[in-house]
């Protein structure tokens, strides 16, 4: 089959390829600053290649530098990368890791919207970068969980020495985790799951 | 020799304005999550927008918009358009996204779904 070089579209690999039984999809959100390690998290426990998603941000210029007074709109073109895991025959889990420059996160419609929960990848070498974004997922009532990105040479924080300088509920969940093992990536998201569930069994009885 | 698509920057707002024939995805369509499974119902026909036959070909088997959006390399929002017309025209169906937690039964599926990893 010849295709034309003009032609961006690309296709599914075969064995990609979800089941046509698949009938529902949930979505988790891999949130950390740039270079902590998300799209490593994301590819390990992927069934796929992680792919890139895009989407145009306009954002008015209030914090952009603006002498001339004229209210200014910047276009900015944002790419996320993300992963599926087919949980069963009717159940797909999609793993979307946010791009670099957190501003966007929560300008990409719909990102956070019907996600089941968040998982905040912190580097402990800039923990300034993980503030932020806890404040701003608290805020937007999203769910999430603290997986700290063991790199060799980081400094090894307590999770409750890392809880008080993070001003984290003690109910949040903190774990280590090496983004890079399949397993241990798993291990984080089922920690996020179970604090799901635990916060679903105690709005229950309530 | 120059063929018409070195014209212009194949991801400008020029090329995505004629995809969409200017329209956005603001307006009564709901829009599409990023996680909304798609699947065709009818094949293309000759002359569709190449776009549109695009997507009824990779969605023979379930993808999300997300995934339509990596491999047509068109922002997620404009993909929202073209698959809104595919909806209208009942060429594709849409199987939505789970709704809103808490659900402990979905939850579960999750971690079962995960430990078998």
């Amino acid at each position: 089959m010849v295709s034309r070089s003009s032609d961006p579209v690309t296709e599914p690999r075969r064995e990609d390829q979800l089941p046509s039984t698949a009938s529902t999809a949930v979505k988790i959100v891999i949130v950390g600053g740039f270079g902590v390690g998300k799209t490593t998290l994301v590819r390990s426990v992927s069934e796929i290649r992680p792919l890139t998603t895009e989407e145009t941000m306009t954002e008015a210029g209030a914090d952009v530098d603006d002498v001339s007074g004229i209210e200014r709109k910047t276009a900015t073109t944002v790419a996320m990368d993300f992963g599926r895991i087919s949980l069963n025959e009717e159940l797909v889990l999609y793993l979307f890791g946010t791009p670099g420059q957190q501003r966007f996160w929560f300008l990409w419609n719909g990102l956070f919207e019907g996600a089941l929960g968040a998982v905040v990848l912190v580097d402990t070498r800039r923990l300034e970068v993980s503030f932020d974004v806890i404040g701003r997922l608290e805020e937007a009532e999203v769910p999430f969980v603290i997986a700290v990105n063991a790199f060799p040479d980081a400094t090894s924080y307590l999770a409750e020495e890392l809880r008080s300088a993070l001003d984290l509920p003690e109910q949040v969940p903190i774990v280590v985790c090496d983004a890079r093992q399949r397993a241990s990536s798993r291990d984080v998201l089922i920690t996020l799951m179970r604090y799901l569930r635990s916060s679903a069994q105690t709005s229950e009885t309530l | 020799m120059t063929t018409s698509g070195q014209d212009w920057d194949t991801a400008g707002p020029e090329r995505l304005y004629v995809i969409t024939g200017g329209r956005s995805q603001s307006g009564e369509q709901a829009a599409l999550d990023l996680v909304t499974l798609i699947v065709t119902r009818e094949e293309s026909q000759l002359g569709m927008q190449p776009e549109l036959a695009a997507i009824l070909r990779i969605c023979r088997s379930p993808l999300s918009v997300a995934e339509i959006s990596a491999h047509l390399a068109l922002p997620a929002s404009v993909v929202g358009v073209l698959l809104n017309d595919l909806l209208a025209d009942g060429r594709v169906e849409a199987r939505a996204p789970a709704a809103k937690l808490p659900d402990i039964a979905l939850i579960e599926a999750v971690i079962d779904g995960l430990q078998k990893l």
